[in-house]
C-alpha cells in the first residue's frame, strides 16, 4: 500500500445517513411530530386491542353524552363511543392519506423522471398536463374525480392521488434535469448503462430526499382533502368512522353536542399538523441548499 | 535578502490554527514561523491539506468567517504608521481598516470572487472610494488607471463590462487591480494562477512580478506548483500537514533540498525537456521505483481513427441561429494499439469536446469514427454497445464522476454487468482483481466514494475504465485535479497498465510536462483544429507551429536560474471559436515537415 499515501481521515467523514440523523436530531419539533405520527399509526393498527368499544356499538342509555370516565370523548347520536370511533377511523384516514400519496407519488416520480430525462415532446406534453392539473383547486379536482367514479372511500384515494401527481412530477423533473448533467451520470452513460438503469439507479437516488420531504407534506394535506370529501358526503359513507364523515354527523348537533365535532376535528388537525411539521424538519435535514 | 530579515514586514511566530468546536477541534496549522521582509516574495508551498491557505486566511483574519480559530502565536505586521500590530489579537473593526492599505488578497477563483451582477469598474471603484475617500468621478478615473496598470487592453471600455464578459485571465487581472487599489504593502496571493491556462498563467505571473517591482510591495505567494515557485519566489517555505518542513532561499531549496518531503515534491514535478534524449515514454522516478523507458506500441491497425470529425454548437437568440461555435473542426487522427496520443491545448480549444464526441457525450455533426475496422459513427444498437465497451473515459474530477449513492465495488462492477462480461461470483472476483491492479485494497469495494481521497477515487475511476477490457481509454485531464505527488503515482499507474494490457490512451491535457512523460505522440489543438501533430520528441523538441512554441514557452520551468523574465509581457488572448454563420473557418490539410510530423500552414484564426 505504499502507493496510496494520501489515505486521508476517512473515519472522520460522516456517511449520508449519519449526517442526516445528526442534523435531524436537533429538530425537536419534527422529532415530536414523528413520535405523534408513530403513536397515531400504532393506535390505528392496534385499534381492536386498545379501543374501549367497537366503532359501531350503540349505547342507547348514553346518547349524545358529554365526556365522562366511561366515554372519554363522549358519545354520538346513537350512543357510539367517539374515542373508539376516532381510533378506528384513524385506520381509514391514515391509510387513505398514505395510499393516495404513494400512488400519486409513484406515478408522479416516474412521470418526472421520464419527462426530465427524455425532454422534448414527452416533456412538453406531461408538463402541460401537470399545469392543467395544478390549475384546478385540489378539492374541486377531487370532487370532479369522485363525481366521475362515484362516491366511496376507494375512489377518494384515486381522487386524492390524482392531485399529488403533478407535484411529484414537477419536483422530480427538476432534480432529473440537474442530475442528468452531473459527471457521474455522464460517466455511467459513457460506459453504456441502459437508460432505465440510468434513471432508476443513478438519477432517482439523488432525487429521493426531496421526494421523501414532499411525501410527508402531502400526506398531511391528503388527509385533509379526504376528510373534506367525506364531510360533504362524497367519501366514506355512514356508519364508517372516517373522521370527515364523523364531522359531518356532528354538524347538526353543534352547540348541543360539541364533542361530536370537536374531537374528530382535533384528530384531523393534529394528524395533518404532525405530518407537515415532520416534513419541514425532514426538509431542513435533507435539503443541501438550506444549509 | 536571502536570510531572514532583521526588520520584517510580517512576522508570524508560533502560529497554531484549529477548526471545529474546542472539544473535538482538529489542528490544521501548528507552531508556524514565517517572516516576510518589505519587497520580498515568499512562496508558501504544499499539497492540499498542508494548511497553506489557512495560514493566509489567518493573516487576513478572514479565518474568523471560515470557522477557524487562532489558538496560539503572533502575527506581527509592521504598519505604515510605524506601529507593529498583532493581527492575531486585533478586533475585526481594526482588521477592516488594515485590509486594503496594509495588505490585500487575490484568490484562486477569478470566476467566483467577482460579484456577477456588478460591472467590474463599479467593483473596483467601490474599494477605491471606501479606502481613499474619493468621489465617484475621481474613483472612476483611478479605476481606469488601475486597469491600465494591470495591462487590461482598452481599459476605458472594460470598466462597464460585467465579469461574465471577461475571460479568466482578464478577471484575475481585475482581481489584482482591486487588490492593488489601496496600494497595499503586502499582497497575499492564494493560488492566483492555478485555475488559468499556462499561457495566461505566464502572463499573470509576469504581471505580478512587474507590479511588485514598480511598487515595492511584499508578496506572499501560495501555490502547490514548484514550477511557479521557481519563476517568482525569493524565499520558499514548504509546509506539510500544518507544519513547516523546510525554509530557505529559492536556489537552495531547488539545488539542495534537505527534507525528504521537499525532495519528493521536486522529484514529482515533471520538468519539460527532461526526456529530450529518448523517444519512449518514461515513468516518474518515485521512491522505491527505478523506471525504464517502456516500448508499448503493438503492431496492428489503429484502435481509433477519426476522419474529419467536426462538432459544432449553434448559438441561438430568439429561436434564430445567430452564430456557431466550431468546437471541433475537421479533426483527423489515429491511435495505434498500445500508443498514447496526447491532445494538448488551452481551455476552449476543443480537446475535451473531441474526447466527448468520440464516446458520444456530445453529438458530432460530421465525420467518421472507426474502431479498428468498424465504422461506429452511425450508432446502431450493436455499434453503440461495441463503442461503449471498447472505449472508456476517465474524467478530470474524481469527486463528481463517481455516483455518491453507490459503493466503489458496484461502480466498478457496473461496466462488467452492463456488457455481461461475467456473472455471479465472478463479478466480485473481477472487481477484486481490478482494485488490486490499481493498488487499492479489496475491501474498498464496500466503501462509498466520500470515504476516499482524490487520488484513491481517481484510481477507482481507472479500475472502472479497465473493467470492460477496453482497447482505448480517453483520459480527459485525468491527473489535473491531483496533488503533484499523487499525480506522478497515477501517471505511473497508467503507464504500467499500458505496458501490461496494451491499452491505447487518448491523453487530453494542458500540462505539457506530464504529456512529455506519458505520450508517444502529441497533437496540439487550437480553435478546434489540430495545428501540429507528430512524435513527442519532434513536437516538444522542435515545435514548428507558432502556437505550439507559445504553449511550450509558457510552461514554468522548475529551475530558479532559468526564469522567463526576458520573455516580456504578452497580453494577447486566445480568440473565441464562435463564428458568424456565413464565416466558416479555413480548413486545409496539414503539411508534413518530418517523419510523421505534420503542421498547419494555413491561417486557423486569431493570431495564427
Amino acid at each position: 500500500m505504499s502507493a496510496t499515501t494520501a489515505g486521508g481521515r476517512a473515519g472522520s467523514i460522516h456517511s449520508p445517513l449519519a449526517e442526516f440523523w445528526r442534523r435531524f436530531r436537533r429538530k425537536h419539533i419534527a422529532l415530536v411530530s414523528g413520535a405523534v405520527i408513530l403513536l397515531l399509526v400504532t393506535a390505528s393498527v392496534a385499534a381492536p386491542l386498545i379501543a374501549p368499544y367497537g366503532p359501531a356499538v350503540p349505547d342507547y342509555n348514553n346518547v349524545l353524552a358529554g365526556p365522562s370516565l366511561a366515554h372519554l370523548c363522549g358519545t354520538d347520536t346513537f350512543g357510539r363511543d367517539i374515542l373508539s370511533r376516532i381510533i378506528w377511523g384513524g385506520r381509514i384516514s391514515l391509510s387513505v392519506g398514505f395510499i393516495s400519496v404513494a400512488l400519486g407519488g409513484l406515478v408522479g416520480v416516474v412521470m418526472g423522471l421520464v419527462s426530465g430525462y427524455f425532454g422534448g415532446l414527452i416533456d412538453s406534453f406531461s408538463m402541460r398536463l401537470c399545469d392543467v392539473l395544478l390549475a384546478f383547486p385540489g378539492i374541486l379536482l377531487a370532487i370532479g374525480v369522485v363525481a366521475v367514479l362515484g362516491p366511496g372511500i376507494d375512489n377518494v384515494i384515486y381522487a386524492v392521488a390524482v392531485f399529488s401527481v403533478p407535484v411529484f412530477a414537477r419536483l422530480v423533473r427538476g432534480s432529473t434535469l440537474a442530475l442528468k448533467q452531473t459527471l457521474y451520470v455522464q460517466a455511467a452513460r459513457s460506459i453504456g448503462v441502459s437508460r432505465f438503469k440510468l434513471m432508476f439507479q443513478h438519477i432517482l437516488p439523488g432525487a429521493l430526499p426531496a421526494v421523501i420531504v414532499y411525501f410527508s407534506l402531502r400526506i398531511g394535506s391528503s388527509i385533509l382533502v379526504a376528510a373534506s370529501l367525506s364531510f360533504i358526503g362524497l367519501g366514506a359513507q355512514p356508519p364508517s368512522p372516517e373522521w370527515g364523515a364523523m364531522l359531518a354527523d356532528g354538524r347538526s348537533y353543534l352547540g348541543v353536542a360539541d364533542q361530536m365535532t370537536l374531537f374528530p376535528g382535533l384528530a384531523i388537525f393534529i394528524t395533518a399538523l404532525a405530518f407537515n411539521l415532520l416534513g419541514d424538519g425532514l426538509r431542513d435535514a435533507l435539503d443541501q441548499k438550506l444549509r | 535578502m536571502n536570510t531572514s530579515p532583521a526588520s520584517p514586514l510580517l512576522a508570524i511566530e508560533g502560529l497554531s490554527i484549529a477548526f471545529g468546536p474546542p472539544a473535538e477541534s482538529s489542528v490544521v496549522v501548528s507552531r508556524l514561523d514565517l517572516a516576510i521582509a518589505p519587497g520580498e516574495t515568499v512562496a508558501l508551498v504544499g499539497e492540499s491539506g498542508s494548511g497553506k491557505s489557512v495560514t493566509a486566511l489567518a493573516v487576513t483574519r478572514l479565518l474568523d468567517f471560515a470557522g477557524g480559530r487562532i489558538t496560539e502565536g503572533r502575527i506581527a505586521l509592521a504598519c505604515r504608521d510605524g506601529v507593529v500590530r498583532d493581527l492575531a489579537r486585533e478586533s475585526q473593526a481594526t482588521m477592516r481598516n488594515l485590509r486594503g492599505p496594509e495588505f490585500s488578497m487575490v484568490f484562486q477563483e477569478p470566476m467566483s470572487s467577482l460579484n456577477p451582477v456588478l460591472r467590474v469598474g463599479e467593483q473596483i471603484a467601490e474599494a477605491v472610494m471606501l479606502h481613499q475617500g474619493m468621489g465617484h468621478a475621481a474613483a472612476r478615473a483611478e479605476t481606469r488607471r488601475l486597469l491600465e496598470r494591470v495591462r487590461i487592453p482598452e481599459a476605458a471600455r472594460q470598466l462597464d463590462r460585467f465579469p461574465f464578459q471577461l475571460s479568466g485571465g482578464m478577471r484575475q487581472r481585475v482581481m489584482i487591480a482591486m487588490a492593488l487599489s489601496c496600494r497595499p504593502r503586502l499582497l497575499i496571493a492564494d493560488e492566483p494562477t492555478t485555475a488559468l491556462d499556462v499561457t495566461v498563467q505566464a502572463q499573470v505571473l509576469r504581471l505580478i512580478e512587474a507590479l511588485q517591482k514598480e511598487s515595492g510591495m511584499a508578496l506572499l505567494f501560495i501555490t502547490h506548483d514548484m514550477g511557479v515557485v521557481a519563476e517568482i519566489a525569493d524565499r520558499v517555505v514548504v509546509m506539510r500537514q500544518g507544519e513547516k518542513v523546510e525554509e530557505g532561499p529559492v536556489t537552495d531549496i531547488f539545488d539542495s533540498p534537505r527534507h525528504d518531503y521537499t525532495r519528493m515534491l521536486l522529484d514529482a514535478v515533471p520538468v519539460l525537456g527532461s526526456l529530450a534524449g529518448t523517444p519512449l515514454p518514461l515513468p516518474f522516478a518515485l521512491p522505491g521505483e527505478s523506471p525504464a523507458p517502456q516500448d508499448t506500441l503493438r503492431q496492428g491497425p489503429p484502435v481509433l481513427r477519426l476522419v474529419g470529425l467536426s462538432t459544432r454548437f449553434d448559438v441561438r437568440h430568439n429561436f434564430r441561429r445567430i452564430g456557431r461555435i466550431h468546437a471541433v473542426e475537421h479533426v483527423d487522427l489515429a491511435i495505434r494499439p498500445g500508443e498514447t496520443l496526447a491532445l494538448v491545448g488551452e481551455s476552449g480549444c476543443g480537446k475535451s469536446t473531441t474526447g466527448r464526441s468520440v464516446i458520444r457525450l456530445e453529438q458530432f455533426e460530421e465525420g467518421e469514427i472507426w474502431l479498428g475496422d468498424r465504422d461506429v459513427s452511425r450508432l446502431r444498437r450493436g455499434a453503440e454497445k461495441e463503442l461503449r465497451r471498447r472505449v472508456q473515459f476517465v474524467f478530470q474530477d474524481p469527486f463528481s464522476s463517481l455516483d455518491p449513492h453507490l459503493t466503489i465495488g458496484f461502480s466498478i462492477a457496473e461496466p462488467i454487468m452492463t456488457h455481461r462480461l461475467a456473472h455471479g461470483r465472478a463479478v466480485a472476483e473481477r472487481v477484486n482483481t481490478l482494485l488490486g491492479q490499481v493498488n487499492l485494497p479489496g475491501e474498498f469495494a464496500h466503501r462509498y466514494p466520500h470515504e476516499l481521497s482524490g487520488g484513491q477515487r481517481q484510481r477507482v475511476c481507472i479500475a472502472r475504465a479497465l473493467a470492460s477490457e477496453p482497447d482505448l481509454i480517453i483520459a480527459d485531464e485525468a491527473v489535473a485535479a491531483l496533488d503533484v505527488s499523487i499525480r506522478a503515482q497515477v501517471v505511473n499507474l497508467l503507464m504500467r497498465l499500458q505496458a501490461e494490457h496494451g491499452i491505447a490512451y487518448l491523453f487530453i491535457s494542458h500540462d505539457m510536462a506530464v504529456v512529455e512523460r506519458i505520450a508517444h505522440r502529441v497533437a496540439v489543438m487550437y480553435l478546434g483544429q489540430i495545428v501540429e501533430i507528430g512524435p513527442r520528441q519532434a513536437v516538444i523538441g522542435d515545435p514548428q507551429h507558432p502556437y505550439t512554441r507559445r504553449l511550450l514557452a509558457a510552461v514554468p520551468v522548475a529551475d530558479p536560474r532559468r526564469r522567463g523574465h526576458d520573455r516580456g509581457l504578452d497580453d494577447s488572448e486566445v480568440p473565441s471559436p464562435l463564428r458568424r454563420l456565413d464565416d466558416p473557418p479555413t480548413i486545409a490539410p496539414l503539411v508534413e515537415v518530418g517523419p510523421g510530423h505534420f503542421v498547419a500552414r494555413h491561417h486557423v484564426g486569431g493570431l495564427y
